[in-house]
Protein backbone atom coordinates (compact mmCIF):
# COMPACT_ATOMS: atom_id res chain seq x y z
CA UNK A 1 0.00 0.00 0.00
CA UNK A 2 1.32 3.46 -0.89
CA UNK A 3 2.18 5.64 2.10
CA UNK A 4 -0.53 8.17 1.21
CA UNK A 5 -3.24 5.59 0.62
CA UNK A 6 -6.26 5.99 2.88
CA UNK A 7 -8.51 3.12 3.96
CA UNK A 8 -7.75 -0.58 3.94
CA UNK A 9 -6.44 -2.74 1.08
CA UNK A 10 -7.93 -6.04 -0.06
CA UNK A 11 -6.44 -8.61 -2.45
CA UNK A 12 -8.22 -10.13 -5.44
CA UNK A 13 -11.11 -12.34 -4.24
CA UNK A 14 -10.86 -11.21 -0.61
CA UNK A 15 -14.21 -10.70 1.12
CA UNK A 16 -14.81 -7.14 2.32
CA UNK A 17 -18.22 -7.86 3.87
CA UNK A 18 -20.01 -11.21 4.05
CA UNK A 19 -23.69 -11.94 3.52
CA UNK A 20 -25.41 -12.61 6.84
CA UNK A 21 -22.81 -10.78 8.93
CA UNK A 22 -23.82 -8.05 11.34
CA UNK A 23 -22.55 -4.62 10.38
CA UNK A 24 -22.82 -1.01 11.46
CA UNK A 25 -20.67 0.77 8.93
CA UNK A 26 -20.64 1.51 5.22
CA UNK A 27 -17.81 1.69 2.70
CA UNK A 28 -16.55 3.88 -0.13
CA UNK A 29 -14.26 2.40 -2.79
CA UNK A 30 -11.11 4.53 -3.05
CA UNK A 31 -9.29 2.47 -5.68
CA UNK A 32 -10.08 -0.66 -7.71
CA UNK A 33 -13.28 -2.68 -8.14
CA UNK A 34 -15.52 -5.01 -6.15
CA UNK A 35 -18.34 -7.40 -6.97
CA UNK A 36 -21.63 -7.70 -5.09
CA UNK A 37 -22.69 -11.33 -4.73
CA UNK A 38 -25.89 -12.83 -3.37
CA UNK A 39 -25.74 -16.43 -2.22
CA UNK A 40 -28.92 -18.45 -2.55
CA UNK A 41 -29.39 -22.23 -2.28
CA UNK A 42 -25.67 -22.79 -2.56
CA UNK A 43 -25.34 -20.73 -5.71
CA UNK A 44 -23.68 -17.35 -6.12
CA UNK A 45 -25.30 -14.67 -8.24
CA UNK A 46 -23.34 -11.55 -9.14
CA UNK A 47 -25.67 -8.57 -8.64
CA UNK A 48 -23.35 -5.80 -9.72
CA UNK A 49 -19.81 -4.55 -10.04
CA UNK A 50 -18.71 -1.47 -8.12
CA UNK A 51 -15.90 0.95 -8.95
CA UNK A 52 -14.01 3.94 -7.55
CA UNK A 53 -16.25 6.29 -5.56
CA UNK A 54 -19.10 3.77 -5.23
CA UNK A 55 -20.71 3.26 -1.84
CA UNK A 56 -21.83 -0.07 -0.37
CA UNK A 57 -23.03 -1.48 2.94
CA UNK A 58 -25.22 1.57 3.57
CA UNK A 59 -28.37 -0.51 4.14
CA UNK A 60 -27.09 -1.68 7.51
CA UNK A 61 -26.91 1.95 8.63
CA UNK A 62 -30.65 2.34 8.22
CA UNK A 63 -31.90 -1.19 8.99
CA UNK A 64 -30.80 -3.36 11.89
CA UNK A 65 -30.47 -6.41 9.69
CA UNK A 66 -27.61 -8.63 8.64
CA UNK A 67 -25.67 -7.83 5.45
CA UNK A 68 -27.84 -8.78 2.47
CA UNK A 69 -24.95 -9.60 0.13
CA UNK A 70 -21.25 -10.40 0.02
CA UNK A 71 -18.84 -7.84 -1.46
CA UNK A 72 -15.52 -9.16 -2.77
CA UNK A 73 -12.50 -7.36 -4.16
CA UNK A 74 -11.75 -7.71 -7.88
CA UNK A 75 -8.00 -7.23 -8.15
CA UNK A 76 -6.30 -5.00 -5.60
CA UNK A 77 -8.97 -2.81 -4.03
CA UNK A 78 -8.79 -0.08 -1.43
CA UNK A 79 -11.84 0.76 0.66
CA UNK A 80 -12.59 3.44 3.28
CA UNK A 81 -14.90 2.55 6.16
CA UNK A 82 -17.54 5.08 7.23
CA UNK A 83 -18.69 4.73 10.83
CA UNK A 84 -22.42 4.82 11.53
CA UNK A 85 -21.84 7.42 14.26
CA UNK A 86 -19.86 9.74 11.97
CA UNK A 87 -22.46 9.42 9.22
CA UNK A 88 -25.47 10.00 11.51
CA UNK A 89 -23.78 12.93 13.26
CA UNK A 90 -23.24 14.64 9.92
CA UNK A 91 -26.77 13.91 8.66
CA UNK A 92 -28.16 15.35 11.89
CA UNK A 93 -26.22 18.60 11.34
CA UNK A 94 -26.69 18.70 7.59
CA UNK A 95 -29.46 16.54 6.04
CA UNK A 96 -28.14 17.30 2.52
CA UNK A 97 -25.17 15.10 3.46
CA UNK A 98 -27.38 12.10 2.63
CA UNK A 99 -28.07 13.34 -0.98
CA UNK A 100 -25.36 11.18 -2.47
CA UNK A 101 -26.62 8.03 -0.70
CA UNK A 102 -30.14 8.85 -1.95
CA UNK A 103 -28.79 9.24 -5.48
CA UNK A 104 -26.98 5.86 -5.25
CA UNK A 105 -30.13 4.18 -3.96
CA UNK A 106 -32.25 5.79 -6.70
CA UNK A 107 -29.80 4.45 -9.33
CA UNK A 108 -30.04 0.98 -7.83
CA UNK A 109 -33.87 1.03 -7.83
CA UNK A 110 -33.82 2.12 -11.48
CA UNK A 111 -31.45 -0.73 -12.34
CA UNK A 112 -33.61 -3.22 -10.42
CA UNK A 113 -36.71 -2.02 -12.29
CA UNK A 114 -34.91 -2.46 -15.58
CA UNK A 115 -33.65 -5.96 -14.61
CA UNK A 116 -37.17 -6.93 -13.51
CA UNK A 117 -38.68 -5.83 -16.81
CA UNK A 118 -35.98 -7.77 -18.70
CA UNK A 119 -36.75 -10.88 -16.64
CA UNK A 120 -40.52 -10.65 -17.18
CA UNK A 121 -40.36 -9.88 -20.90
CA UNK A 122 -37.61 -12.40 -21.67
CA UNK A 123 -39.06 -15.10 -23.93
CA UNK B 1 -31.09 49.48 2.96
CA UNK B 2 -31.94 46.24 1.18
CA UNK B 3 -35.48 45.05 0.66
CA UNK B 4 -35.55 41.52 2.15
CA UNK B 5 -37.44 40.13 -0.86
CA UNK B 6 -34.45 41.10 -3.04
CA UNK B 7 -32.01 39.31 -0.79
CA UNK B 8 -32.15 35.96 -2.59
CA UNK B 9 -29.87 34.38 -5.14
CA UNK B 10 -31.43 33.98 -8.59
CA UNK B 11 -30.37 32.79 -12.02
CA UNK B 12 -27.32 34.79 -13.03
CA UNK B 13 -26.52 36.03 -9.50
CA UNK B 14 -22.85 36.88 -8.97
CA UNK B 15 -20.89 35.70 -5.94
CA UNK B 16 -17.42 36.93 -5.01
CA UNK B 17 -15.38 34.70 -2.70
CA UNK B 18 -12.21 36.21 -1.20
CA UNK B 19 -9.76 33.40 -0.41
CA UNK B 20 -9.14 30.19 -2.33
CA UNK B 21 -8.15 28.01 0.63
CA UNK B 22 -10.31 25.10 1.80
CA UNK B 23 -13.18 27.32 3.08
CA UNK B 24 -13.46 29.28 -0.19
CA UNK B 25 -13.17 26.16 -2.36
CA UNK B 26 -15.67 24.15 -0.28
CA UNK B 27 -18.13 27.06 -0.33
CA UNK B 28 -17.89 27.52 -4.11
CA UNK B 29 -18.15 23.78 -4.78
CA UNK B 30 -21.20 23.22 -2.55
CA UNK B 31 -22.91 26.44 -3.65
CA UNK B 32 -22.63 25.52 -7.33
CA UNK B 33 -23.58 21.90 -6.70
CA UNK B 34 -26.70 22.87 -4.75
CA UNK B 35 -27.57 25.59 -7.28
CA UNK B 36 -27.56 22.89 -9.98
CA UNK B 37 -30.02 20.84 -7.94
CA UNK B 38 -32.31 23.90 -7.89
CA UNK B 39 -31.80 24.53 -11.66
CA UNK B 40 -30.05 27.79 -10.87
CA UNK B 41 -27.12 29.16 -12.86
CA UNK B 42 -24.70 31.21 -10.75
CA UNK B 43 -21.46 33.06 -11.46
CA UNK B 44 -18.79 32.45 -8.78
CA UNK B 45 -15.41 34.25 -8.73
CA UNK B 46 -12.74 33.04 -6.28
CA UNK B 47 -10.10 35.70 -5.56
CA UNK B 48 -6.80 34.06 -4.64
CA UNK B 49 -3.45 35.67 -5.33
CA UNK B 50 -1.41 32.88 -3.75
CA UNK B 51 0.00 30.32 -6.17
CA UNK B 52 -0.41 26.94 -4.48
CA UNK B 53 1.84 25.40 -7.11
CA UNK B 54 4.83 27.32 -5.70
CA UNK B 55 6.99 25.82 -2.97
CA UNK B 56 7.69 27.72 0.26
CA UNK B 57 5.72 30.58 1.83
CA UNK B 58 4.47 31.85 -1.59
CA UNK B 59 2.21 28.83 -1.97
CA UNK B 60 1.49 27.86 1.61
CA UNK B 61 -1.43 28.64 3.91
CA UNK B 62 0.62 27.85 7.03
CA UNK B 63 -1.00 24.94 8.82
CA UNK B 64 0.03 21.62 10.40
CA UNK B 65 -1.73 19.83 7.52
CA UNK B 66 -3.73 17.11 9.27
CA UNK B 67 -7.09 16.08 7.81
CA UNK B 68 -9.14 14.53 10.59
CA UNK B 69 -10.70 11.08 10.56
CA UNK B 70 -14.24 12.49 10.53
CA UNK B 71 -13.44 14.88 7.65
CA UNK B 72 -11.79 12.17 5.54
CA UNK B 73 -14.98 10.12 5.91
CA UNK B 74 -17.29 13.09 5.22
CA UNK B 75 -15.38 14.14 2.09
CA UNK B 76 -15.45 10.59 0.83
CA UNK B 77 -19.28 10.52 1.08
CA UNK B 78 -19.44 13.95 -0.59
CA UNK B 79 -17.52 12.49 -3.54
CA UNK B 80 -14.37 14.49 -2.77
CA UNK B 81 -11.60 11.94 -3.06
CA UNK B 82 -8.20 12.51 -1.46
CA UNK B 83 -5.81 10.71 -3.84
CA UNK B 84 -2.32 9.42 -3.05
CA UNK B 85 -0.94 12.26 -5.17
CA UNK B 86 -2.21 14.69 -2.47
CA UNK B 87 -2.12 12.65 0.75
CA UNK B 88 1.51 12.35 1.83
CA UNK B 89 0.90 9.79 4.54
CA UNK B 90 -2.08 7.87 5.93
CA UNK B 91 -2.12 7.83 9.74
CA UNK B 92 -3.54 4.98 11.82
CA UNK B 93 -2.03 5.59 15.24
CA UNK B 94 -0.89 8.18 17.74
CA UNK B 95 2.16 7.81 19.96
CA UNK B 96 1.85 9.82 23.16
CA UNK B 97 4.94 10.91 25.05
CA UNK B 98 5.02 12.19 28.60
CA UNK B 99 8.14 13.12 30.56
CA UNK B 100 8.97 9.44 31.05
CA UNK B 101 6.49 7.22 29.21
CA UNK B 102 5.41 6.41 25.70
CA UNK B 103 2.10 4.85 24.71
CA UNK B 104 0.80 4.02 21.25
CA UNK B 105 -2.91 4.41 20.61
CA UNK B 106 -4.16 2.66 17.50
CA UNK B 107 -7.21 3.68 15.54
CA UNK B 108 -10.24 1.62 16.59
CA UNK B 109 -10.86 0.66 12.93
CA UNK B 110 -7.21 -0.29 12.28
CA UNK B 111 -7.42 1.65 9.07
CA UNK B 112 -5.62 4.68 7.59
CA UNK B 113 -8.26 7.33 8.05
CA UNK B 114 -6.24 10.40 8.94
CA UNK B 115 -4.42 12.19 6.12
CA UNK B 116 -1.35 14.38 6.34
CA UNK B 117 -0.86 16.90 3.55
CA UNK B 118 1.06 20.00 2.59
CA UNK B 119 -1.25 22.96 2.07
CA UNK B 120 1.10 24.34 -0.58
CA UNK B 121 3.56 22.54 -2.83
CA UNK B 122 6.05 21.89 -0.05
CA UNK B 123 8.53 23.77 2.15
CA UNK B 124 11.04 26.27 0.75
CA UNK B 125 14.05 24.72 -0.90
CA UNK B 126 12.23 21.57 -1.97
CA UNK B 127 13.76 20.35 -5.25
CA UNK B 128 11.15 17.99 -6.55
CA UNK B 129 7.45 18.14 -5.74
CA UNK B 130 6.16 14.58 -5.50
CA UNK B 131 2.87 15.52 -3.89
CA UNK B 132 0.29 18.03 -4.99
CA UNK B 133 -0.86 20.92 -2.81
CA UNK B 134 -4.01 20.10 -0.81
CA UNK B 135 -5.37 23.63 -1.28
CA UNK B 136 -4.74 23.44 -5.03
CA UNK B 137 -6.53 20.08 -5.18
CA UNK B 138 -9.66 21.55 -3.55
CA UNK B 139 -9.44 24.70 -5.68
CA UNK B 140 -9.36 22.55 -8.83
CA UNK B 141 -12.47 20.71 -7.63
CA UNK B 142 -14.25 24.07 -7.20
CA UNK B 143 -13.09 25.16 -10.68
CA UNK B 144 -14.34 21.86 -12.17
CA UNK B 145 -17.72 22.53 -10.55
CA UNK B 146 -17.82 25.87 -12.37
CA UNK B 147 -16.08 28.53 -10.26
CA UNK B 148 -13.71 31.08 -11.86
CA UNK B 149 -10.30 31.71 -10.36
CA UNK B 150 -9.24 35.36 -10.25
CA UNK B 151 -5.51 35.30 -9.47
CA UNK B 152 -5.28 38.89 -8.26
CA UNK B 153 -4.83 40.46 -4.85
CA UNK B 154 -7.94 42.17 -3.48
CA UNK B 155 -7.11 45.76 -2.52
CA UNK B 156 -10.54 46.98 -1.46
CA UNK B 157 -14.11 45.96 -0.72
CA UNK B 158 -17.13 48.18 -0.13
CA UNK B 159 -20.89 48.25 -0.21
CA UNK B 160 -22.44 50.37 -2.93
CA UNK B 161 -26.25 50.72 -2.92
CA UNK B 162 -26.27 47.72 -0.59
CA UNK B 163 -24.33 45.52 -3.04
CA UNK B 164 -20.75 44.34 -2.41
CA UNK B 165 -17.99 45.69 -4.60
CA UNK B 166 -14.61 43.98 -4.94
CA UNK B 167 -11.68 45.96 -6.22
CA UNK B 168 -8.70 43.81 -7.20
CA UNK B 169 -5.21 44.91 -8.22
CA UNK B 170 -4.98 45.63 -11.97
CA UNK B 171 -8.67 45.18 -12.51
CA UNK B 172 -11.98 47.03 -12.53
CA UNK B 173 -14.23 46.95 -9.49
CA UNK B 174 -16.77 44.13 -9.75
CA UNK B 175 -20.28 44.21 -8.30
CA UNK B 176 -21.60 41.07 -6.62
CA UNK B 177 -24.85 39.89 -5.08
CA UNK B 178 -23.02 38.07 -2.30
CA UNK B 179 -19.56 38.58 -0.80
CA UNK B 180 -17.92 35.67 1.03
CA UNK B 181 -14.92 36.12 3.33
CA UNK B 182 -12.75 33.02 3.37
CA UNK B 183 -9.42 34.66 4.01
CA UNK B 184 -8.33 32.61 7.00
CA UNK B 185 -6.96 34.25 10.12
CA UNK B 186 -3.51 35.25 8.85
CA UNK B 187 -4.50 37.41 5.91
CA UNK B 188 -4.23 41.22 5.79
CA UNK B 189 -7.57 41.16 3.88
CA UNK B 190 -9.36 40.59 7.20
CA UNK B 191 -9.07 44.29 7.99
CA UNK B 192 -11.00 45.04 4.77
CA UNK B 193 -13.97 43.16 6.26
CA UNK B 194 -13.54 44.88 9.63
CA UNK B 195 -13.86 48.23 7.84
CA UNK B 196 -16.85 47.17 5.73
CA UNK B 197 -19.39 48.51 8.21
CA UNK B 198 -21.16 45.25 9.17
CA UNK B 199 -19.61 45.19 12.66
CA UNK B 200 -17.31 42.26 11.86
CA UNK B 201 -14.40 41.73 14.22
CA UNK B 202 -11.83 38.97 13.75
CA UNK B 203 -11.50 36.17 16.35
CA UNK B 204 -8.81 36.41 19.00
CA UNK B 205 -5.69 34.41 18.16
CA UNK B 206 -2.50 32.96 19.51
CA UNK B 207 0.77 32.09 17.83
CA UNK B 208 1.90 28.60 16.93
CA UNK B 209 5.21 27.37 15.67
CA UNK B 210 5.41 25.16 12.59
CA UNK B 211 8.71 23.75 11.28
CA UNK B 212 9.15 21.36 8.36
CA UNK B 213 12.02 19.01 9.24
CA UNK B 214 13.65 17.62 6.07
CA UNK B 215 14.44 14.05 7.13
CA UNK B 216 13.97 12.19 3.83
CA UNK B 217 11.38 9.58 2.83
CA UNK B 218 13.17 6.50 4.21
CA UNK B 219 14.01 8.08 7.57
CA UNK B 220 10.43 9.35 8.03
CA UNK B 221 9.01 5.92 7.18
CA UNK B 222 11.46 4.08 9.42
CA UNK B 223 11.12 6.39 12.42
CA UNK B 224 7.46 7.34 12.25
CA UNK B 225 5.71 4.83 9.96
CA UNK B 226 2.03 5.73 10.00
CA UNK B 227 2.05 7.28 13.49
CA UNK B 228 1.79 10.85 14.68
CA UNK B 229 3.69 11.69 17.87
CA UNK B 230 2.11 13.92 20.51
CA UNK B 231 4.02 15.30 23.50
CA UNK B 232 2.50 16.18 26.87
CA UNK B 233 5.52 17.82 28.43
CA UNK B 234 5.65 20.22 31.34
CA UNK B 235 7.37 23.06 29.45
CA UNK B 236 6.56 26.69 30.06
CA UNK B 237 4.30 28.25 27.41
CA UNK B 238 3.64 24.94 25.66
CA UNK B 239 0.21 23.27 25.70
CA UNK B 240 1.16 20.43 23.44
CA UNK B 241 3.49 19.58 20.61
CA UNK B 242 3.32 17.10 17.75
CA UNK B 243 5.50 15.54 15.07
CA UNK B 244 3.38 14.95 11.98
CA UNK B 245 5.00 12.65 9.40
CA UNK B 246 4.52 13.63 5.76
CA UNK B 247 6.34 12.26 2.70
CA UNK B 248 9.93 13.45 2.99
CA UNK B 249 9.30 15.88 5.84
CA UNK B 250 8.08 15.78 9.41
CA UNK B 251 6.06 18.79 10.50
CA UNK B 252 6.87 19.91 14.04
CA UNK B 253 3.90 21.80 15.46
CA UNK B 254 3.96 23.57 18.84
CA UNK B 255 0.86 25.14 20.35
CA UNK B 256 0.72 27.21 23.52
CA UNK B 257 0.10 30.67 24.91
CA UNK B 258 3.69 31.71 24.85
CA UNK B 259 5.42 29.70 22.12
CA UNK B 260 8.69 31.50 21.44
CA UNK B 261 12.12 30.62 20.03
CA UNK B 262 13.11 29.57 23.59
CA UNK B 263 10.07 27.25 23.84
CA UNK B 264 11.07 25.60 20.55
CA UNK B 265 14.67 25.17 21.77
CA UNK B 266 13.66 23.73 25.13
CA UNK B 267 11.30 21.33 23.38
CA UNK B 268 14.02 20.16 20.97
CA UNK B 269 16.42 19.70 23.89
CA UNK B 270 13.94 17.71 25.95
CA UNK B 271 15.05 14.09 26.56
CA UNK B 272 11.72 12.71 25.23
CA UNK B 273 12.25 14.50 21.93
CA UNK B 274 15.95 13.65 21.72
CA UNK B 275 15.11 10.01 22.38
CA UNK B 276 12.79 9.95 19.37
CA UNK B 277 14.72 12.26 17.08
CA UNK B 278 18.33 12.83 18.19
CA UNK B 279 19.06 15.09 15.20
CA UNK B 280 15.91 17.25 15.53
CA UNK B 281 17.82 20.39 16.52
CA UNK B 282 20.20 20.28 13.58
CA UNK B 283 17.33 19.42 11.20
CA UNK B 284 15.34 22.39 12.53
CA UNK B 285 18.21 24.85 12.15
CA UNK B 286 17.83 25.43 8.41
CA UNK B 287 14.24 24.20 8.03
CA UNK B 288 11.28 26.09 6.59
CA UNK B 289 9.57 27.67 9.59
CA UNK B 290 6.54 29.86 10.23
CA UNK B 291 4.64 31.21 13.24
CA UNK B 292 1.03 31.53 12.09
CA UNK B 293 -1.86 32.59 14.30
CA UNK B 294 -4.60 30.13 15.13
CA UNK B 295 -8.08 31.13 16.09
CA UNK B 296 -8.99 31.07 19.78
CA UNK B 297 -12.54 32.32 19.72
CA UNK B 298 -15.40 33.51 17.55
CA UNK B 299 -15.54 36.42 15.18
CA UNK B 300 -18.06 39.12 16.10
CA UNK B 301 -20.86 39.59 13.54
CA UNK B 302 -19.52 37.22 10.87
CA UNK B 303 -22.38 38.09 8.52
CA UNK B 304 -24.51 40.95 7.29
CA UNK B 305 -26.83 41.58 4.35
CA UNK B 306 -25.06 40.02 1.32
CA UNK B 307 -21.90 39.25 3.33
CA UNK B 308 -20.79 36.11 5.18
CA UNK B 309 -17.48 35.05 6.77
CA UNK B 310 -16.58 31.36 6.79
CA UNK B 311 -13.76 29.09 8.00
CA UNK B 312 -11.13 30.48 10.36
CA UNK B 313 -12.23 34.06 9.70
CA UNK B 314 -15.62 33.13 11.21
CA UNK B 315 -15.68 30.35 13.78
CA UNK B 316 -13.28 27.42 14.02
CA UNK B 317 -12.68 24.45 16.33
CA UNK B 318 -10.22 25.07 19.15
CA UNK B 319 -6.72 23.74 18.41
CA UNK B 320 -7.99 21.04 16.00
CA UNK B 321 -9.54 20.28 12.67
CA UNK B 322 -9.43 23.75 11.10
CA UNK B 323 -10.12 22.26 7.66
CA UNK B 324 -13.08 20.38 9.16
CA UNK B 325 -14.50 23.67 10.50
CA UNK B 326 -13.96 25.23 7.07
CA UNK B 327 -15.99 22.39 5.52
CA UNK B 328 -18.85 22.69 8.03
CA UNK B 329 -19.15 26.49 7.96
CA UNK B 330 -18.69 26.69 4.16
CA UNK B 331 -21.41 24.15 3.50
CA UNK B 332 -23.80 25.74 6.02
CA UNK B 333 -23.27 29.18 4.42
CA UNK B 334 -23.75 27.77 0.89
CA UNK B 335 -26.97 25.97 1.91
CA UNK B 336 -28.30 29.15 3.53
CA UNK B 337 -27.52 31.22 0.43
CA UNK B 338 -29.24 28.77 -1.93
CA UNK B 339 -32.24 27.60 0.08
CA UNK B 340 -32.96 30.50 2.46
CA UNK B 341 -31.49 33.80 1.30
CA UNK B 342 -28.57 36.14 1.74
CA UNK B 343 -29.89 38.65 4.28
CA UNK B 344 -28.36 39.09 7.71
CA UNK B 345 -31.52 37.48 9.16
CA UNK B 346 -31.16 34.43 6.90
CA UNK B 347 -27.55 33.90 7.99
CA UNK B 348 -28.51 34.46 11.64
CA UNK B 349 -31.29 31.87 11.50
CA UNK B 350 -29.66 29.23 9.31
CA UNK B 351 -25.88 29.75 9.31
CA UNK B 352 -25.16 31.03 12.79
CA UNK B 353 -26.52 27.89 14.61
CA UNK B 354 -23.65 25.83 13.11
CA UNK B 355 -21.11 28.44 14.24
CA UNK B 356 -22.71 28.54 17.68
CA UNK B 357 -22.55 24.75 17.91
CA UNK B 358 -18.80 24.84 17.18
CA UNK B 359 -18.37 27.72 19.60
CA UNK B 360 -20.20 25.97 22.48
CA UNK B 361 -18.20 22.83 21.85
CA UNK B 362 -14.99 24.90 22.04
CA UNK B 363 -15.90 25.94 25.60
CA UNK B 364 -15.82 22.29 26.65
CA UNK B 365 -12.64 21.86 24.59
CA UNK B 366 -11.07 24.71 26.49
CA UNK B 367 -12.01 23.03 29.78
CA UNK B 368 -10.48 19.73 28.61
CA UNK B 369 -7.21 21.38 27.50
CA UNK B 370 -7.03 23.32 30.78
CA UNK B 371 -7.42 20.04 32.70
CA UNK B 372 -4.71 18.38 30.60
CA UNK B 373 -2.41 21.35 31.24
CA UNK B 374 -2.99 21.05 34.97
CA UNK B 375 -2.27 17.33 34.78
CA UNK B 376 1.02 18.03 32.97
CA UNK B 377 2.16 19.97 36.03
CA UNK B 378 1.69 16.79 38.09
CA UNK B 379 3.36 14.16 35.93
CA UNK B 380 2.13 11.30 38.16
CA UNK B 381 -1.40 12.01 36.83
CA UNK B 382 -0.16 11.90 33.21
CA UNK B 383 1.61 8.66 34.09
CA UNK B 384 -1.64 7.29 35.54
CA UNK B 385 -3.58 8.24 32.38
CA UNK B 386 -1.00 6.62 30.13
CA UNK B 387 -0.97 3.47 32.29
CA UNK B 388 -4.73 3.27 31.86
CA UNK B 389 -4.31 3.67 28.10
CA UNK B 390 -1.61 1.04 27.99
CA UNK B 391 -3.73 -1.55 29.79
CA UNK B 392 -6.67 -0.88 27.49
CA UNK B 393 -4.50 -1.27 24.41
CA UNK B 394 -3.03 -4.56 25.64
CA UNK B 395 -6.44 -6.02 26.37
CA UNK B 396 -8.33 -7.63 23.50
CA UNK B 397 -11.88 -6.22 23.26
CA UNK B 398 -13.49 -4.39 26.15
CA UNK B 399 -14.04 -0.65 26.58
CA UNK B 400 -11.12 1.62 25.72
CA UNK B 401 -12.33 4.65 27.59
CA UNK B 402 -9.06 6.55 28.13
CA UNK B 403 -7.68 5.57 24.71
CA UNK B 404 -10.81 6.95 23.05
CA UNK B 405 -10.64 10.16 25.09
CA UNK B 406 -7.04 10.75 23.96
CA UNK B 407 -7.76 9.58 20.41
CA UNK B 408 -10.73 11.90 19.91
CA UNK B 409 -9.02 14.77 21.68
CA UNK B 410 -5.87 14.68 19.57
CA UNK B 411 -7.37 13.60 16.26
CA UNK B 412 -10.35 15.95 16.43
CA UNK B 413 -12.52 13.01 15.34
CA UNK B 414 -15.37 13.70 17.76
CA UNK B 415 -16.86 16.86 19.26
CA UNK B 416 -15.30 17.95 22.56
CA UNK B 417 -18.70 17.42 24.16
CA UNK B 418 -18.48 13.70 23.42
CA UNK B 419 -14.95 13.55 24.81
CA UNK B 420 -16.09 15.38 27.94
CA UNK B 421 -19.13 13.13 28.45
CA UNK B 422 -16.89 10.06 28.26
CA UNK B 423 -14.80 11.35 31.13
CA UNK B 424 -17.92 11.58 33.32
CA UNK B 425 -18.55 7.83 33.19
CA UNK B 426 -18.15 6.35 36.72
CA UNK B 427 -15.95 3.47 35.44
CA UNK B 428 -13.67 5.96 33.69
CA UNK B 429 -13.35 8.07 36.79
CA UNK B 430 -12.74 5.23 39.25
CA UNK B 431 -10.20 3.53 36.92
CA UNK B 432 -8.35 6.82 36.38
CA UNK B 433 -8.30 7.54 40.13
CA UNK B 434 -6.75 4.10 40.73
CA UNK B 435 -4.12 4.50 38.01
CA UNK B 436 -3.24 8.04 39.15
CA UNK B 437 -2.81 6.72 42.70
CA UNK B 438 -0.49 4.05 41.32
CA UNK B 439 1.31 6.70 39.27
CA UNK B 440 1.83 8.75 42.43
CA UNK B 441 3.04 5.73 44.39
CA UNK B 442 5.66 4.92 41.75
CA UNK B 443 6.49 8.55 41.02
CA UNK B 444 10.09 8.03 42.07
CA UNK B 445 10.62 5.53 39.25
CA UNK B 446 10.41 8.25 36.64
CA UNK B 447 13.14 10.37 38.14
CA UNK B 448 15.87 8.61 36.23
CA UNK B 449 14.21 9.69 32.93
CA UNK B 450 14.37 6.14 31.66
CA UNK B 451 11.98 5.93 28.75
CA UNK B 452 9.64 3.03 29.14
CA UNK B 453 7.94 1.74 26.06
CA UNK B 454 4.64 0.74 27.57
CA UNK B 455 3.10 -0.43 24.37
CA UNK B 456 4.36 -0.77 20.87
Amino acid sequence: MEIGALGKSYCDGETIIGQGEAGDCMYVIQEGKAEVIRESEGKEVRLSTLGKGDVFGEMSLFMREARSATVRAIGDTRVLTIDKKTFMRRVNEDPSFAFRILQEMACRIRKLDSDLVDLITRP
Amino acid sequence: MNDNSELKLNNGSRIGVIGGGPAGSFFSHFLLRQARLMDMDLHVDIYESRDFLSAGPKGCNMCAGVISESLVQALSIEGINLPTSVVQRGIDSYVMHSETETVTIRTPSEEMRIATVHRGSGPKGIRETRWKSFDRHLLEIAIETGANLVSRRVKGISLSDGKPLICAKEGEAQVYDLLVGATGINSPSLSLFENLGIGYKRPSTRKTSITELPLGLDAVSEKFGSSMHVFLLDLEGLDFAAFIPKGEFVTMCLIGDGVSRETVDSFLDHPSVKHLLPNARSAAAEACHCSPNISLGDAANPFGDRVVMIGDSGVSRLNKDGVGSAYRTAKAAAKTAIFEGISSDDFRKHYWPICRKISRDNRLGSLIFTTVNMMKGAQFSVRGSLRMCQKEQLKQGGQRRMSMVFWDMFTGSAPYREVFMRTLHPFFFSRLAWEVAMGFRFAGDGGSMVRRELWK
